[in-house]
């Protein structure tokens, strides 16, 4: 069995491992990147439409071009990466355990590691969806690797549930393969992805976008022949009498990701109830010397984000073996960050009070969307210890905001601290 | 040529009797309807083996399912099915239920069922099972149930019965029988079948096929069962739960499966259809609430499938299991609960049929009762695995992520003696697509992997047989690029 000893080891050679390694070995640092796939890039592959690289890069780029300027860039600096390997466990102890069929099974003993194993599709069990199993049912990032990678089309007329990202970047995407996407069906009173997904990818193709509906039934025993949608009310129960029915050989399912924290689990770290690790403002999780970071911690709106979180991981993981590793330290205190009013979570979960000058980058997502509003940091005893307004927000889009420590007033037995997002007194409205 | 006996019907009732008359000098073919074997109620059900103290004393299905849980040890070892004894309790939440049990407890120890026991110590059976609910006051324990993969178990016994020489066919939906001349011909789309004798083991088509020859003496209803399947952290039990059973069903149970993940169900509605397996917003909600009766925390939030299966419920209540008036041919129809657990036992009950039809049964010199365990990758330690990576690279490449399922263990599936040829027999063979992606990473994988050692064009492969489809065409882009290759070969 071959044994490795590196600095840093990153599990998941996609956007959000890449960025990482690269920081990691511009520090001098030795640092292997896992990866389960035949080849570097990650799930952003196989996203050939634009949009990518704004924040990045200054430029508009696809998927695959945005993301070979980070293989690019990691094999210049030489980073080792090793292909088609599956990690199968991470020990309490930090050791690596995968394999691949070049070696056979691999031992990994890093100082550090860098969690980014990306997210995963909700499916169809997940939301529970009455009616027959035909064929005919994937999720659309399914959907899109057999269409953008393989070169198969899934099916020819379409409805897809869900509206988010990848379900309408496939409506547009089968509508150019000459495919017929019947409707966007979503549950809840609005779009679930960008707006600027929705007026491109649908309105532009006309493409209708049915909200507060969802699919009650889906027909046909060998292959869809066809869903019925209903109307939902606020409770999210189904309007009886509202029932449409839709002819489609497809159904594409677009309800959402959840963050792929076996590995996290299985080492011994703990996970948020909104599925990814717990991490400090540091983004190492429970387990001292493990980082976690993209859509393994989070699921993000835009890749770019990935790539900055990333990076923050990557600055953390050197820092954490030039001062820490295998040197005695203080443990510091901790307080947590809670989720209020209308914040479905906040990452981080923990602030790590060892030193108050750092910035710390907020990130949240409110449940349902909103005008006119306060976001307010409160600490345990109820005080506001930091406001801002906002006009507008919605629960496609990732709030994050930076401050500096210094910028709060903790007390000093502050255990806690809550995040709100609450609609603006009147005083404050007239000030729009 | 014509075989000794022909028998209808792949599920785990065909494939129990193929693999017990394996072991005598005959020549034995298997005819069944779908791409896959297990495809029918085998394939959903909810996999209990049962004590056998449920059913009244005088229908058979009480004594076959006694005897058959007995023969479960055995055949577990020789055939390496995935098989636990966890117990099962019948759970009382009123004290007037309790007379109820006391009196199945008595009866079922007089006829021979070990290990039942009343448990009234409300501590104790929540130290045995800390997630039943607290309104117990009582379980009847019953220590030799158990919980199997039914089609795991029929996949052993198909194999095993590959193995001992037995045919099988499938793709065959038989559509015309004739006897003459102590002959079956047996006619379906693919081709005809010859054999002296019948057995009639298609399940929910039974009846159907029984009527083609002109023996129409039984119904059979198709009683759907819903079912949901929760997330393998989302909980943990150690009994199979059953509530106090109402006159038609055992009620809603909840239990865990060999894989880890938990199941609630199933479910009864009778239906006319019997390809009804489409699940509905009410019955999973009636599961829902008769499994939180048991289990109040079953979580929704960790369910990953719905699922339903269908049984064939006889009008008479109980297996027909009949020698019939023609000579030859045997109806096995109506096996639902506890057909599963009956099943060695079902098969023995055969074996005596065709003795008395004057059929001579000698044991075959090289029958092999063993089918070996299929390899697993998550069964190796590290050592074990290193070495099987050397050997065999495929051992190396994962192919389903949440499962962990290398491709050899996929062509392992794909070769076995009854190997699969879907992506839906891959998946019930060994698993990937089962996690909690349901399919999503490797479903292209399998295709392609199905496409390579079947010789299959990619697009052909289909999610259960005909009709089933996963891809209907090219994109433009690789029109274009095919075309462009076939011009250049040109």
């Amino acid at each position: 069995m071959n044994t490795y000893e590196v600095d840093v080891a990153v599990i998941g050679g996609g956007s959000a491992g890449l960025a990482a390694a690269i920081v990691v070995k511009k520090a001098n640092l030795d640092v292997l990147i896992l990866e389960r796939d035949k080849e570097l890039g990650g799930i952003t592959l196989q996203c050939i439409h634009n949009g990518f690289g704004l924040h990045e890069f200054k430029e508009e780029l696809t998927g695959p071009e945005y993301i070979q300027r980070f293989i690019n860039q990691a094999i210049e600096l030489d980073i080792t990466y090793k292909l088609d390997t599956m990690v199968v466990e991470i020990t309490t102890e930090k050791v690596i355990y995968a394999v691949n069929n070049k070696e056979g099974l691999i031992e990994i003993k890093p100082k550090a590691i860098i969690l980014a194993m990306g997210c995963r599709e909700r499916t169809r069990g997940a939301i529970n969806i009455p009616g027959f199993r035909p064929s005919g049912i994937y999720t659309a990032g399914q959907a899109q690797r057999f269409v953008n990678i393989e070169g198969y089309l899934p099916g020819r007329s379409y409805v897809i549930l869900g509206s988010g990202d990848i379900g309408m970047i496939m409506a547009r995407r089968l509508t150019w393969e000459g495919c017929q996407v019947k409707a966007v069906v979503e549950i809840q009173p609005y779009v679930s992805g960008l707006i600027r997904n929705q007026v491109q990818c649908l309105e532009d193709y006309g493409i209708p976008l049915i909200t507060s509906y969802t699919v009650t039934k889906i027909h046909g025993k060998d292959r869809v022949k066809g869903v019925t949608i209903s109307k939902v009310d606020r409770n999210f129960d189904r309007v009886i009498g509202s029932e449409k029915f839709i002819e489609c050989d497809t159904l594409l399912l677009s309800v959402g990701l959840i963050p792929e924290n076996e590995l996290t689990r299985e080492a011994g770290a703990k996970i948020s109830e909104m599925g990814g690790p717990v991490v400090d403002n540091n983004l190492e999780t429970t387990i001292e010397g493990i980082f976690a970071c993209g859509n393994v911690l989070q699921v993000h709106d835009l890749v770019d984000l990935v790539s900055a979180e990333a990076k923050r991981a990557g600055l953390n993981a050197i820092d954490y073996i030039n001062n820490r590793y295998d040197k005695k330290f203080e443990v510091p205190g901790k307080i947590k960050c809670k989720a209020g009013e209308n914040v479905s979570y906040v990452k981080p979960d923990l602030i790590n009070l060892s030193d108050l000058s750092k910035d710390v980058i907020f990130s949240f997502r409110v449940k349902r969307p909103d005008r006119r509003l306060l976001i307010q940091f409160k600490d345990n005893k109820n005080h506001i210890i930091y406001k801002k307004k906002r006009r507008y927000v919605i629960p496609s889009e990732m709030l994050e905001i930076k401050l500096n420590l210094s910028e709060f007033k903790f007390a000093p037995d502050t255990k806690n601290i809550k995040i709100e997002v609450i609609p603006r007194p009147e005083a404050l409205i007239e000030e729009d | 040529m014509i075989y000794d006996v022909i028998i209808i019907g792949a599920g785990v009732t065909g494939c129990s009797i193929a693999r017990t008359l394996s072991k005598y000098d005959l020549s034995i073919c298997v005819l069944e309807k779908e791409a896959e074997i297990a495809s029918g109620t085998t394939k959903a059900n909810s996999g209990v083996v049962h004590a056998g103290y449920a059913a009244q004393r005088e229908y058979i299905k009480r004594h076959l399912c006694i005897k058959g849980n007995k023969l479960y040890s055995q055949a577990a070892e020789e055939l390496n099915f995935p098989f636990k004894r966890i117990g099962s309790f019948v759970v009382a939440v009123e004290d007037e239920q309790i007379k109820g049990l006391e009196e199945e407890r008595k009866k079922g120890a007089e006829d021979g069922i070990p290990g039942l026991e009343l448990i009234l110590d409300k501590k104790r059976i929540q130290e045995m099972e800390p997630n039943l609910t607290e309104d117990v006051v009582g379980v009847l324990h019953a220590s030799t149930a158990g919980i199997v993969s039914p089609y795991e178990l029929t996949f052993a016994l198909a194999d095993n019965a590959a193995t001992n020489g037995v045919k099988f066919f499938r793709n065959q939906e038989v559509v015309k029988i004739k006897h003459q001349d102590y002959v079956f011909t047996v006619r379906t789309y693919q081709g005809e079948f010859q054999a002296r004798n019948l057995i009639n083991a298609a399940g929910l088509y039974a009846s159907r096929i029984s009527r083609m020859l002109g023996l129409d003496y039984f119904r059979l209803m198709p009683r759907k069962g819903e079912y949901i399947l929760f997330d393998r952290n989302a909980i943990h039990l150690n009994k199979i739960l059953f509530p106090i059973p109402t006159k038609i069903s055992k009620g809603i149970l909840v239990c865990p499966t060999l894989h880890g993940n938990t199941f609630a169900g199933p479910n009864a509605q009778n239906l006319n259809d019997p390809e009804d397996l489409s699940t509905t917003t009410a019955g999973l909600k009636e599961i829902l609430v008769g499994g939180r009766k048991l289990v109040p925390n079953l979580p929704l939030r960790s369910a990953i499938r719905n699922f339903a299966g269908l049984r064939a419920v006889p009008d008479t209540y109980d297996f027909i299991i009949d020698n019939t008036d023609i000579y030859g041919f045997i109806n096995v129809a109506g096996i639902l609960s506890p057909g599963l657990t009956a099943t060695f036992a079902i098969a023995d009950k055969i074996v005596e049929f065709l003795e008395l039809l004057g059929e001579e049964l000698t044991l075959k010199e090289d029958y092999n009762p063993y089918r070996p365990k299929p390899e697993r990758f998550k069964d190796f330690n590290r050592q074990e695995l290193d070495k099987k990576i050397q050997e065999d690279p495929r051992w190396g490449r994962i192919i389903c992520r949440c499962e962990t399922i290398p491709e050899k263990e996929i062509i392992n599936a794909i070769h076995a003696p009854v190997g699969s040829t879907t992506v839906d027999g891959i998946k019930f063979r060994c698993r990937p697509g089962m996690g909690r992606c349901q399919g999503g990473f490797c479903r292209p994988r399998v295709i392609e992997i199905l496409s390579r050692e079947l010789n299959i064009p990619y697009e052909d492969i289909t999610k259960r047989g005909e009709d089933t489809n996963i891809l209907v065409g090219e994109t433009k882009d690789l029109a274009l690029k095919n075309l462009a290759r076939g011009v250049d070969n040109e």
